[in-house]
């Protein structure tokens, strides 16, 4: 009997356009940076002005960059620790194309300004219908594997890879809920006060779920084999699964403080946002106590630094966040560049960089290796992408306290001290760092590729055979290997 | 109606909450310890490093 494989070439396709995706995203953040540097970078050109290119770069970076990522690690974990091969056949296919085409059709009616104008939801109708499809199937390639597998128990991760899955279809489908008038135009279902807050309750749960559970089973995945140490606390991780699933749905309402949403509304966003700590930090905590007693590896290990410095930056963010939902804290920092500081403290530093990590993982045992091309450039990466997102989270936080300040003072006789376009012109400088960083960043990414195209190179595609169901995963305890069927 | 309603929403954030609590109590007892210690090593119980470059397991 032929011995069944892991599929590996849909992760391999998967983990490649990551990095591709991750290119071109970071791409049309710098360029779309560098815009509001030096405005005559639009070319007055429609398709290539600021407002037409921002949304591509969000799409680009969430869903093409975090969500390849997202797609490759979910499918090689729950292979790996289901111990079967991903359900459902050439649907694991169908995923990955049906992403690539939703993506390049982004790319496409997003400078041509075709929008629904929902931010992180911009995509017209027949789009949305096309998303729906590549869900329905990942939903249930991802469960199909989980019903079918050899493991007893289900590990952690694939809880948040779960909840990410199933949350992100119902926030799709409510929020996209549209009216056609043509082929590429529709207006929301909603009306006023509700369509925003369905919009927030969408765009905030796309953090709690799309930009946060996945990456966190990445977390629960990655740092124990790159670690070589089962994750601190087991035990918690069920509790930190569970405290999230319970409370991230009722902080959107912290997007529409001093709004025309009722107070109260606010104030349970605000309140929800703040029990939302504890769980954040519970997560933090057990995923970097995992080094406990090896925290020498952190010294030696790049791939570990991405994987726990990318902690670091999700404890600070997620410590920011409920601190910026209080409405008096909300009041100084909205509409100004602090929310794009916090944003990309949350993007850059843990999304990105635990992306990055897995990747690093991943790559070279999906073409047969056992490491990449260049250890050396994992660290290079690291240290150039660390110092770009210190240096544009600290430019966009003092840009926007000093925004903040300068719109809410008020002279002795009662008028603004300052007009908007003075807080513009001091805005300037920080633009000029902020822009810095984010070529840093992008450069990183560019050493990424050039070690991910170097490791392809040396490698070839493997597709590993599934181990015989071994003992020691049945009566899961021993720490027997059961890999070498 | 809209009272029902009121009572409705307030009973199922009580049984959340105490469904949440249920999930502490059940984590935390004594007995889950050997499970969970089990549960924890799984991604580290199978190998994944390629078992031969040049092998045929492809």
């Amino acid at each position: 009997m032929q011995a069944q494989t892991y599929n590996y070439s849909v992760v391999r396709q998967f983990a490649v356009m990551t990095v591709v995706w991750g290119v071109v995203g970071m791409l049309a953040g710098v360029i779309i940076a560098a815009q509001l540097l030096w405005p005559e970078l639009n070319f007055d050109l429609p398709w290539f002005s600021y407002g037409r290119l921002r949304p591509l770069h969000t799409n680009a970076v969430i869903f093409a960059f975090g969500g390849c990522a997202l797609f490759a690690s979910s499918y090689y974990i729950v292979q790996r620790t289901c111990q079967v091969r991903l359900f459902g056949g050439p649907l694991a296919a169908f995923t990955f194309w049906g992403w690539q085409l939703v993506i390049v059709l982004a790319a496409i009616t997003l400078p041509l300004g075709i929008t629904s104008g929902k931010e992180y939801a911009e995509l017209e109708w027949p789009i949305d219908i096309l998303i729906t499809l590549v869900w329905v199937s990942y939903a249930v390639v991802f469960f199909g594997t989980v019903i079918k597998r050899k493991v007893a128990h289900l590990y952690v991760a694939n809880w948040f890879f779960g909840a990410f899955i199933l949350t992100v279809a119902v926030l799709h489908l409510v929020n996209s809920a549209a009216l056609p008038v043509s082929f590429w135009k529709s207006y929301s279902a909603y009306a006023g006060v509700q369509d925003a807050m369905i919009q927030w309750w969408y765009g905030h749960n796309a953090v709690g779920f799309f930009l946060t559970a996945g990456f966190l089973g990445m977390m629960y995945y990655f740092i124990p084999k790159q670690a070589e140490r089962p994750v601190y606390s087991y035990r918690l991780s069920v509790v930190h699964f569970w405290a999230l699933i319970f409370t991230y749905m009722w902080a959107g309402p912290h997007h529409l403080h001093y709004t025309a949403l009722p107070d109260w509304a606010q104030s349970i966003g605000m309140l929800f946002s703040l029990i939302l700590l504890a769980p954040s930090w519970g997560g933090m905590i057990n995923g970097i106590m995992t080094l406990s007693g090896a925290w020498h590896k952190l010294r030696e290990d790049p791939i570990l630094k991405f994987l726990i410095v990318s902690l670091s930056f999700y404890g600070m963010s997620t410590f920011e966040g409920p601190m910026m939902s209080i409405k008096t804290v909300n009041a100084l920092s909205h509409y100004t560049d602090w929310t794009v500081g916090h944003v990309h403290s949350g993007a850059l530093g843990w999304v990105g960089l635990v992306s990055m990590g897995a990747i690093y993982y991943m790559l070279p045992r999906l073409f047969g290796l056992r490491e990449m091309w260049s250890t050396r450039l994992i660290n290079v990466h690291f240290w150039i992408s660390t110092v770009g997102i210190v240096l544009y989270i600290a430019a966009m936080w003092i840009a926007g306290v000093m925004q903040g300040l300068m719109w809410r003072a008020v002279s002795d006789d009662g008028s603004l001290t300052y007009t908007f376009v003075e807080g513009v012109k001091a805005t300037y400088p920080f633009y000029a760092i902020r822009l810095l960083g984010g070529v840093l960043y992008l450069s990183g990414m560019l050493v990424m590729g050039w070690n991910v195209a170097k490791t392809i190179a040396a490698g070839r595609a493997v597709e590993p055979v599934i181990p015989s169901a071994g003992p020691a995963m049945a009566a899961a305890g021993h720490a027997a290997s059961v890999a070498h069927a | 109606m809209e009272w029902n309603m009121n009572l409705m929403r307030e009973a199922v954030t009580l049984v959340s909450f105490a469904a949440f609590l249920g999930i502490v109590i059940w984590a935390w007892s004594g007995r889950r310890k050997s499970q969970f210690d089990a549960a924890a090593r799984i991604p580290l119980d199978e190998d994944d490093q390629p078992v031969n470059l040049r092998g045929d397991r492809s």
